[in-house]
């Protein structure tokens, strides 16, 4: 997540929408503390002024490699109208210089399958949650570290797709991996992060990542050039699904299963989870965006628009058994990650202090200080609510003028101090005045 | 805070609240996580502060619930005004719920409330009179 300083206005719109209470106010501008920060994109949702931004590479990169492969997201199909087929979609990647197509929604399939098999196992966390989503995965560590068990440890389709495709690409032109361009068409920031720090993997296969929006007028201008006449491999409608809300579970037709999206709502439903409840929930899918994927910060179109265009997609039934054109020998284990797999780590960032006493005490600090405070959670201060003003004075990052009312009320004290202390000039001082008039 | 002392907090819970239910072990949670408590050890005293505290809204009156952290330990105790419990060996077996089926009907009140806080909880002790009220105290390990 990047900030353009000179379009922030330093208003409170991100600090108050951000779920991890990551950005704050600070000499008129947003700072964001990268520890905190999910990557989930609400801040650039949420700000007016455009301040916000993914840092996310553009078609000139892929310059740098002799051989490239476009991974287009599903829900960059439903950006365009639905009588832009697939086929055409795909065919104006080409157009602007990928050299072949992976559509992520072949490593969707295989993904289905593979979690349909894990939630098979008796031994398995319950409820299971889905790691598709890289901000939900961030939000665990950070929120949430006692879910981490529950996180299904099988790769993204990105990661996967990614591994097929370069594994094809390489016996198709005889260059050395890493000669491969991989790039990911992404809907979101946080995909475009996870290229950089990769979740549960020691490095990510993608060579990187370009915002649908970045790509958009590009792909606009080929299409008149695409007939849809060349032989592209498809996904099936259920991996097409799964830029939807909803699709991920119905592709891996899962019983038992909750479907919750929009960080906030993913938010309360995990703090159930932790609580213990919802013990008779087999699978959740959580998505970050409203709507899932095609509510990404980096698409173009409302996600209402997208939503009824994908599924006129999906509704289509074009190509119902794609799976079983995906002529690779599928090596499970391989594609899906297995091997190279990490144990996601807690990032503990909501701890105030290392030493626990220290930390007990800054809690106290914290307490009496919220006590103290209006409590309208204005967040004219630069912190986003009166608790967290309390936690940065508690760190000793902003101190309890830094609260408007607080400020008023001093100034008020200091006024009527400055008045009685006026009043009390001492008497010599009347008399010297009367002497001279 | 003296050296040895904990951090306080004071909870006042009302019977049949559901709007509030979960807000004092939500706060309670999150204090543990900035105080710095290992995440496993947060999950129990979460799970047994919230079945505690959801005891009190299904079945009392009214309740207070205080919590002291130390460094090493978290220590809740919850008294409430209510009917009490007639037979708590009964109370502490699985399954047995005295909770009616309105309260079943909204997912609560299975009768693991009771045992579920025993297998979290280092120390569990349990006190009740019947027409009177009852008082829990839990203790955990940091």
């Amino acid at each position: 997540m990047r900030l353009i300083a000179e379009r922030c206005k330093g208003c409170v719109n991100c600090i108050k929408h951000c779920p991890t209470e990551a950005i704050r106010i600070r000499g008129g501008k947003a700072r964001i503390t990268e520890s905190r920060c999910i990557d989930c994109g609400e801040c650039i949702r949420r700000c007016p002024n455009h301040a916000k931004t993914a840092v996310t590479d553009c078609l000139e990169h892929i310059k740098q490699y002799p051989f490239n492969v476009a991974l287009p997201a599903p829900s960059l199909y439903g950006q365009f109208n639905s009588d832009v087929t697939i086929e055409k979609i795909l065919e104006s990647l080409l157009q602007v210089g990928f050299d072949t197509v992976f559509e992520v929604a072949l490593g969707a399939d295989i993904v289905s399958r593979a979690i349909a098999e894990y939630l098979k196992r008796p031994d398995i966390k319950r409820p299971a949650i889905s790691s598709a989503c890289p901000a939900v995965v961030r939000l665990v560590q950070v929120q949430f570290p006692e879910l981490i068990d529950h996180l299904i440890p099988i790769d993204a389709p990105v990661e996967v797709s990614t591994r097929i495709a370069r594994d094809e690409a390489v016996k198709r032109t005889g260059l050395a991996p890493e000669n491969i361009g991989v790039w990911f068409i992404t809907p979101c920031p946080a995909k475009m992060t996870t290229v950089k720090q990769p979740l549960g993997s020691e490095t990510s296969n993608i060579s990187g990542a370009i915002g649908i929006s970045e790509i958009y007028g590009d792909l606009l201008r080929a299409f008149p050039d695409c007939n849809g006449g060349q032989k592209l491999r498809r996904a099936s409608p259920a991996g097409i699904g799964w830029a939807l809300s909803g699709g991920e579970v119905s592709a891996v037709q899962a019983a038992k299963a909750l479907v919750v999206n929009e960080i906030e709502s993913v938010n309360g439903v995990l703090e159930q989870v932790a609580l213990g409840k919802l013990k008779e929930v087999e699978y959740i899918e959580c998505l970050s965006c409203a709507g899932g994927c095609i509510g990404g910060p980096l698409t173009v179109e409302s996600r209402f628009v997208a939503q009824y265009r994908m599924q006129q997609r999906v509704d289509g039934k074009m190509n119902p058994d794609a799976i079983g054109n995906l002529s690779v020998n599928v090596d499970y284990a391989a594609v899906l990650g297995g091997d190279e797999r990490r144990v996601i780590e807690p990032r503990p960032v909501m701890r105030l202090d290392e030493d626990i006493s220290r930390a007990l005490y800054k809690v106290e600090v914290m307490e009496d200080t919220l006590k103290r405070l209006p409590g309208l959670d204005c967040g004219s201060c630069g912190s986003p609510n009166c608790k967290a003003l309390a936690e940065d004075i508690a760190q000793g990052t902003a101190c309890e003028t830094d609260c408007l009312f607080k400020l008023r009320e001093k100034v008020r004290d200091l006024a009527r101090e400055m008045v009685e202390v006026a009043d009390r000039l001492p008497p010599p001082l009347v008399k010297q005045s009367g002497d001279e008039s | 805070m003296k050296a040895d002392a904990g951090l306080s907090l004071e909870f006042t819970l009302h019977g049949a609240d559901f709007e509030l239910a979960g807000a004092a072990s939500s706060k309670i949670k999150r204090i543990l996580q900035q105080v710095g408590v290992k995440s496993d050890v947060i999950r129990r005293i979460a799970i047994s502060s919230y079945e505690a505290e959801m005891n009190v809204i299904i079945h009392a009156y009214h309740g207070e619930m205080r919590v002291s952290i130390y460094p090493n330990r978290t220590e809740i105790t919850i008294e409430d005004e209510g009917p009490g419990i007639p037979d708590i060996k009964l109370a502490m077996q699985e399954g047995y719920s005295t909770a009616s089926d309105h309260i079943r009907e909204l997912g609560f009140g299975a009768g693991m409330g009771l045992p579920n806080i025993a297998r979290c909880c280092d120390a569990f002790e349990i006190t009740s009179e019947v027409g009177k009220g009852t008082r829990i105290y839990m203790m955990i390990l940091h």
